[in-house]
């Protein structure tokens, strides 16, 4: 029998110290979630419990449990963003965004100096006002 | 042909650094990709023989070409904002390629590790020591105090770790130091390996910053013969900001969940996978490679103030007209950097607060702005400076919006692990609604039970209110494990303090 995706990802790693952060992202990746049954396949490989497995995946904010096939808008709402006006968009860009596009708050991108900035797919954009972040989020 | 030097570091893409490269390309010019400079209100910033024009767009590569751009900022190198400046930490940025070895070579690259290589350890230890450096993360720990621990302690498994979880709001030297010169971050690293005796360095990187992560991953693969036998590798963070609490981010590593160990033990002692281990700050460990340099860590020492030594990258950030990296020695003042330097603010009304040190660190009122960039006045004045950013907010901001995020964001980010801050977070948030309501006028469900026997069976006054916030922030600033729990008074506090009326 071939080995399946997730015995190929979980293979690439399991002989690294401290392996499972580095195949629960592979999985994320592959898969847009961590399901149960990857929760169990992981637990099965690095001789951890299921539980010990859950816990981890539900203590980072990257890995999700449900695949959500929406595109994503990731929009800064730290402090040097607020200072910036980000607030003010909000409303314009959930408006824009609706139930199609899964607008996500994120502390920090790193880009403080020129905010407010957003993260679309590999893309980032700093420097936002209200009609270019719509702009962005109607096309995401 | 004509040069065109464009940054490719994050800040400089985000605002279309790719786009005008590749107009500049179309337009016959050859297209350099350097670090930046970091006059992030300039970027894309372009570089055509020294002399700078920014912020620049597509639509300006003709008249640039031409002479006749009114984008000219004449040279670079002269720009105040770079003249005045300091740069040890940051002296390639904007002048070499980030992953171009024959740049980095031909501005001292690799002298630092060479040298230190034919030295016993101790003495390594030694000039770390003697230069003063304090770990620029934010708790200012002497860094080479902390590698004697490692050093003298038993075992030959011994760990480097470079904390490059660079979550605080404000802050951004880390990914310009790891995107901009990467060669110089591995190349500390493989000193402090040399120091302690360690085989293996990890580079613990946000997962926020996917430019860096790149960078770092390619640097390590051209660079791992001059670092060898020391192996290096990049482990990515998922989203936890508590990761970059030292001994939280120690448990991700190891597969865990990021929760907060107790101290002692300590690190250094029992770090990573039980052994000991030095977990640095990226730009302490950046700023290895100059001290190390022959006679750096004296130099080091005779820059900045009282305990304070060497230099430290500032970053100017939120509503400020000038904003960017600004590394210069410790002392110069907050009214320097930002009315000065910085230029006020961008929307051009008059500064309300600016908080120094990410969203632990204190809001900071006008009157005093007099204090020097120095750990100790910063500790003295119940604020920290932390990771160096400098966050700037004008008249508009509503301190008592910003005092209930800051603990939205401890409640956000808590690991969990100690009660303090898992719940007085939560309990802080519901504190300041009710304060800025006015106080409480009844007793809520819970209260009025019968068998709570010591709950008030009536409202409370804001006064009471009040008093009951400084407890919470009391318990939660001396019972919390770590400082997510133990600094979010801060910031609090001090809009309490100088701004009570808008908790009303």
């Amino acid at each position: 029998m071939e080995p399946s995706e997730l015995d190929t990802i979980i293979a690439a790693h399991a002989g690294r110290k401290g392996a499972l952060l580095p195949i629960l992202h592979a999985i994320q990746q592959a898969f847009g979630c961590i399901d149960p049954a990857a929760e169990k396949a992981v637990a099965l490989a690095l001789n951890l419990s299921r539980a010990e497995v859950h816990g981890v995946v539900s203590f980072y904010h990257d890995f999700t449990q449900t695949h959500d096939p929406r595109p994503v808008v990731e929009l800064c709402r730290a402090e040097a963003c607020k200072a910036r006006g980000v607030e003010a968009l909000v409303p314009a860009a959930q408006a824009a965004a609706g139930e199609r596009v899964n607008l996500k708050e994120v502390y920090c991108l790193g880009l403080c100096a020129m905010g407010p900035s957003a993260r679309i797919g590999g893309q980032i954009y700093a420097g936002l006002d209200e009609a270019e972040l719509v702009r962005l989020v109607k096309l995401a | 042909m004509i040069v065109v030097r464009i940054s490719d570091d994050a800040q400089a893409v985000a605002l279309g650094a790719d786009a005008l490269a590749a107009a500049f390309e179309q337009a016959g010019c050859m297209v350099e990709r350097t670090s930046s400079w970091g006059m992030h209100w300039l970027e894309p910033l372009v570089e055509i023989d020294g002399m700078g024009f920014g912020p620049a767009r597509a639509d300006d590569v003709a008249a640039i070409l031409d002479g006749a751009s009114a984008k000219a900022i004449g040279r670079i190198a002269e720009h105040p904002f770079i003249a005045g400046q300091q740069r040890l930490t940051f002296a390639r940025a904007g002048k070499t390629r980030p992953l171009n070895l024959d740049d980095y070579a031909a501005t001292g690259g690799w002298a630092a590790l060479s040298r230190a290589r034919t030295m016993v350890c101790a003495d390594v230890v030694a000039e770390v020591i003697e230069s003063g450096l304090r770990g620029r993360g934010g708790a200012g720990f002497p860094a080479g105090i902390k590698w004697r621990t490692v050093m003298e302690a038993p075992g030959t498994e011994k760990y480097i770790v470079c904390n490059a979880d660079e979550g605080d709001s404000g802050t951004f030297a880390d990914r310009m130091l790891m995107e901009g010169d990467p060669f110089q971050l591995i190349e500390g690293m493989a000193i402090a390996a040399h120091a302690v005796g360690a085989g293996q360095g990890y580079i613990y990187v946000r997962s926020e910053y996917p430019h860096a992560i790149a960078k770092l991953n390619a640097a390590i693969a051209l660079a791992w013969q001059h670092i060898a036998p020391f192996q290096l590798e990049v482990r990515v963070g998922a989203g936890a900001y508590v990761c970059g609490e030292e001994t939280s981010l120690l448990n991700s590593i190891e597969g865990k969940r990021g929760e907060v160990r107790a101290k002692p033990p300590l690190p250094a002692l029992e770090g990573l996978f039980g052994k000991p281990t030095v977990v640095n700050n990226v730009l302490t460990l950046a700023a290895i490679p100059h001290i190390m340099a022959e006679g750096g860590s004296g130099l080091y020492a005779q820059l900045g103030i009282e305990r304070s030594k060497g230099t430290m990258p500032i970053q100017l950030a939120g509503n400020i007209k000038h904003g960017g990296l600004y590394e210069t020695a410790f002392g110069i003042t907050l009214d320097a950097l930002v009315n000065q330097i910085g230029g006020g603010t961008v929307s051009g009304r008059p500064i309300k607060a600016v908080q120094v040190g990410g969203p632990l660190g204190a809001y900071i009122h006008p009157s005093q702005f007099h204090l020097p960039f120095d750990y100790e006045a910063y500790t003295l004045a119940d604020a920290l400076i932390g990771h160096g950013g400098i966050t700037v907010f004008d008249d508009s901001a509503d301190m008592g919006a910003m005092a209930r995020f800051a603990f939205q964001f401890c409640a956000a980010e808590s690991c969990g692990k100690c009660t303090p801050c898992r719940i007085g977070s939560t309990r802080g948030v519901e504190l300041i609604d009710r304060i800025r309501a006015g106080g409480k006028v009844h007793a809520d469900a819970v209260e009025a039970l019968p068998q709570m026997h010591n709950a008030r069976k009536v409202g409370r006054s804001k006064a009471e209110e009040l008093a009951l916030l400084d407890d919470l922030m009391e318990a939660m600033q001396f019972g919390s494990l770590c400082a997510l729990g133990g600094f979010t008074p801060y910031p609090v506090r001090s809009a309490l303090k100088h701004w009570p009326e808008d908790f009303s």
